[in-house]
């Protein structure tokens, strides 16, 4: 098929961006979006242009590196992740608009490339259980009902995408940090320290700039791992006990 | 060179233990005047470095993603062995060890296998204890599944994202010391060179990908984590950064790189759909537990198969050859990788091949679906069949899944002793960076298993023995060594900007997988592998004078970063070759075609080849001399692998 592309390209940090136009011919359905810009930085670099600088690492769902927002979606018109995105969800003679992820907590680098390490330090800031490497006791001496150990595995499956703080009109990162806090939390292991990881999480979110959660579910409708908005009810609930425990 | 692998005495249930007493130890007021570099942030890197900041050492972890958690470990799916024996179906240490020496057809270190499979029980531990949501059951204790070369269940999985879990487990503990400020992180910062001061690994240079700037670390020991080498093949499962770089530069500093021609590729892999294609997507090996194997039994159908006259559930049962299950009754569609993948390249060489290019085999789970309902088989898969279904648009519930082999891989690495340590003083490697338990083979769900024994349990012993002989005193990174390390990295970056030729680097990647993959593949012989060193040199003649790359040096610029991948690349995949050639015998993955029993199977030369072929590099342009390690078994009998 043949695609008109319009790409967000930016030279790096500091300098304006805009979009620009890009021709495509020969993409076969089964291409994934990805290759389609591979095939398309090709034909730029044959030409001696610059190739349209985007993240990716997996291309399998995993990494949560790929993070294009497409058509005013992230990730594209389905649930899934911008790699695992197939060209047959396009029909011939479309024009697809290609952007970064917009969010002030998140610069871009260059391109369609951006910044997520406020993920990051969130997590550094109490997004785990406090262990060190040994002198933990047996597996199986603590029983974990089934339901509860598939609901945290369900919160443990955000990529760290950051779709939904792209998705959000107030770049609010509630979705990702309350999987994370749901996962660990649900689990008698992360139960523990449950007050004061929600608050120091928070207080990191508020830090890096992320903006507030005005529940209009955009996060959850576009996360490519169906993290549910329940997690951010059980965040809450465990950011409201916490401020009284104090 | 003498190649001491400093296996210690002793029975080999007790040599972990006395080894581990009679090491030396940082006294832990005194470990904070030693820095340590860790480089990779996977299974490997990241356990490695939360673990030893835990310890006190000041640590610095790089990562070429954006993020510790998106290294490549993370894509692992189907699960992680131990022996735990909570089956009671009649596991133990002995027997994860032997099935593992076994496995890896008894080209591995007995020592070192024995220890993984001994500390395997304790990354269980530590792992649930951080939070990693294992499958359990409905009593609320751990699952477990059987995987590939094993009659026991001993496999553990969190859904089908087992490296996810494992890989989020291991960033939030290193996440945690890099809040106490004892790791300080490095992303999207590729490591180009060791520098090496004494003798000694001092520490490295690296880009920051971003700037472009090429900077100097400079610490008393540096721990390469840094992953496999598959992506020699340009295809394969591995992420599209997984690269050589960092072990192939280390080779050139002077730590030996042992097998190198030793490759997995994993049988279950979704078939390659066209010229576009970018990289393989793994259907993980758990799914052999309840899908069968299968392909027609005629040429004729097969073909009426591939011209899509005639569709899979057309074919009579009696017309299907369930070719595994027939040829390996004790295993079935369990049998080590190896075997199924070569198997599968057998019945399509033979044209009875399926799917538009014949090369692909049915993975069907008909029988499953009817016997356990959709439900449970959705419990257990479902996430694979989305993936399944994303890619291809066809929907496995209904009709059976395509599958193909595809490198997935890589046993062979930097040659490192019992304490993992290379032959470079101070310079360690660990996880698939290293060569060290899987001989040449790896059964599924122990590679997961070997970074985190390498980096939970392993080094942080390993290191003390050797810092506790360091002095506190710290290279300056004005040192020569440093100076001279970022002047030649420098230089090889202009050199690629500055070729002006006319073809980007994936052109020349594309060819280089070709010529391995058609040649270093899964079947070589002597003809093909003389054919193909050649080639790869034309292809190295040709990048050198034809790349073209765009963009610029102080800059994010991802075609330079590809290209100087590329360049390592095609280094390693000539040693590759020579390794595969000096290897005159069949074992595990290597597949020499003149050396087989009358069934097919790799055909050993214990005599001649029981053991470990480590290259040192000699300088650009000079043929590389091997060291042998030879391998002595004490514990398990060597005898022909046999599946049947
Ligand atoms: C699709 C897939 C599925 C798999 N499933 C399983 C499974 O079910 N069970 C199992 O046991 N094994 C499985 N494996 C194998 C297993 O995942 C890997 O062998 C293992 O995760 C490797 O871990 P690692 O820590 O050694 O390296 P990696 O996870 O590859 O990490 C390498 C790290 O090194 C960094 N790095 C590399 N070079 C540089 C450089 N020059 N400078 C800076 N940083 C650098 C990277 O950024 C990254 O952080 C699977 C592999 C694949 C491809
Ligand atoms: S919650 Fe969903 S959208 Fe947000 S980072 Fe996680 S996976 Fe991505
Ligand atoms: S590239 Fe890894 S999730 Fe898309």
């Amino acid at each position: 098929m043949k695609l008109t592309l319009k790409i967000w390209r930016q030279k790096s940090a500091g300098t304006q961006g805009k979009f620009i136009k890009y021709e495509i011919d020969n993409i076969s359905e089964d291409t994934s979006f990805l290759e389609m810009l591979d095939q398309l930085n090709v034909e730029l670099e044959e030409k001696g242009e610059e190739p349209v600088h985007f993240d990716h690492d997996c291309r399998e769902g995993i990494c949560g590196t790929c993070s294009l927002y497409i058509n005013g979606h992230p990730h594209g018109p389905h649930q899934t992740t911008t790699c695992q995105l197939h060209m047959r969800s396009f029909k011939d003679g479309d024009t697809i608009t290609i952007e970064p992820w917009r969010a002030k907590a998140f610069p871009i680098i260059k391109d369609l490339v951006v910044d997520r390490s406020a993920f990051d330090r969130i997590i550094q800031s109490g997004g785990y259980i406090s262990v060190n490497t040994g002198g933990t006791p047996d597996a199986n001496e603590i029983p974990i009902p089934k339901d509860v150990a598939s609901e945290a595995m369900d919160a443990a499956s955000c990529i760290g995408c950051g779709a939904c703080v792209a998705a959000c009109k107030n770049a609010s990162a509630m979705l990702f940090v309350s999987a994370k806090v749901a996962h660990l939390g649900k689990l008698p292991q992360g139960e523990v320290e449950r007050h004061a990881r929600v608050q120091r999480m928070v207080a990191q979110m508020d830090e890096e700039g992320f903006g507030a959660c005005t529940n209009t579910g955009a996060c959850a409708a576009e996360c490519p791992k169906e993290i549910s908005l329940t997690n951010i009810a059980l965040m809450n609930r465990h950011y409201f006990n916490a401020s009284f425990s104090h | 060179m003498i190649l001491d692998s400093k296996t210690p005495d002793g029975p080999i249930a007790e040599k972990w233990t006395r080894h581990k007493f009679g090491m030396k130890l940082v006294n832990p007021a005194n470990k904070r005047k030693y820095d340590v570099i860790v480089v990779g942030t996977g299974l490997a890197g990241a356990s490695a470095a939360a673990s030893l900041a835990e310890l006190g050492y000041n640590v610095k972890a790089f990562c070429f993603q954006d993020s510790p958690r998106r290294a490549h470990s993370i894509a692992a799916q189907g699960g992680i062995n131990a022996a735990k024996n909570y089956q009671n179906d009649g596991d133990s240490v002995f027997r994860l060890f032997y099935d593992t020496v076994k496995g890896g057809d008894y080209r591995s270190r007995e020592a070192n296998v024995y220890r993984l499979a001994e500390v395997s029980t304790n990354i269980i531990d530590q792992c649930v204890a951080q939070g990693v949501p294992f499958a359990r059951e409905y009593g609320g204790l751990l699952d477990n599944r059987s995987f590939g070369g094993a009659q026991v269940s001993r496999t553990f999985y969190a859904k089908g994202q087992t490296g996810q879990q494992l890989l989020l487990g291991a960033y939030s503990a290193l996440s945690r010391q890099v809040n106490t400020g004892k790791v300080k992180l490095y992303p999207r910062t590729e490591m180009l060179d060791v520098v090496i001061v004494d003798g000694k690994a001092r520490g490295i240079v690296a880009r920051n990908l971003i700037t472009g700037v090429i900077d100097s670390h400079s610490a008393h020991a540096v721990l390469l984590c840094t992953g496999g080498y598959g992506n020699v093949f340009y295809l394969s499962t591995n992420a599209m950064g997984s690269n050589a770089t960092a072990a192939w530069r280390a080779h050139k500093k002077g730590a030996l790189f042992a097998n190198p021609c030793y490759t997995q590729i994993h049988p279950t892999c979704i078939p390659v759909s066209g010229e576009h294609q970018s990289k393989l997507t793994l259907m993980s090996e758990s799914l052999r537990n309840d899908g069968r194997v299968w392909v027609p039994k005629s040429k004729e159908q097969a073909e009426k198969i591939r011209t899509g006259e005639i569709k899979a559930g057309s074919i009579a049962e009696e017309d299907r050859d369930y070719y595994l299950e027939n040829r390996y009754p004790a295993f079935g569609n369990l049998v080590p990788r190896d075997v199924a993948s070569r198997n599968a390249k057998d019945v399509c060489d033979d044209g009875r091949g399926v799917g538009p290019t014949g090369l692909a085999v049915y993975l069907d789970f008909a029988d499953a679906i009817q016997r356990d309902g959709r439900d449970t088989i959705e419990a257990k898969y479902g996430n694979l069949f989305d993936i399944y279904e994303k890619i291809t648009g066809e929907n496995p519930y209904n009709v059976p899944m395509k599958i193909y082999p595809a490198v997935h891989y890589t046993m062979g690495g930097l040659w490192v002793d019992y304490n993992l340590m290379t032959t470079v003083p101070g310079l360690y490697a660990l996880g698939e960076a290293n060569f060290s338990d899987h001989g040449a083979n790896r059964l599924g769900a122990s590679a997961l298993m070997q970074g985190l024994a390498d980096g939970y349990f392993v080094i942080p012993y390993a290191i003390g023995d050797y810092l506790a002989t360091m002095p506190y005193d710290k290279v300056s990174t004005d040192h020569e060594a440093f100076r001279e390390a970022r002047d030649k990295v420098d230089n090889d970056i202009k050199k690629l900007l500055n070729i002006n030729g006319s073809k980007p680097v994936d052109h020349f990647h594309k060819k280089l997988g070709k010529v391995m993959w058609d040649y270093c593949g899964m079947a070589r012989n002597a003809d093909g592998l003389k054919k193909a060193k050649k080639l790869v040199q034309e292809i190295r003649d040709e990048f050198w004078s034809d790349l073209k790359l765009t963009g610029g040096y102080d800059e994010l610029n991802m075609s330079l970063e590809k290209a100087s991948r590329l360049v390592d690349f095609l280094e390693l995949g000539e040693l590759m070759i020579d390794d595969a050639s000096l290897r005159d015998e069949s074992c595990g993955g290597h597949f020499r075609s003149e050396h087989q029993t009358d069934e097919g199977e790799a055909k050993r030369d214990d005599e001649h080849f029981a053991f470990v072929a480590a290259w040192e590099y000699k300088g650009e342009g000079k043929p590389e001399v091997m060291y042998k390690e030879d391998l002595v078994f004490e514990n398990v009998k060597l005898t022909q692998r046999s599946y049947k």
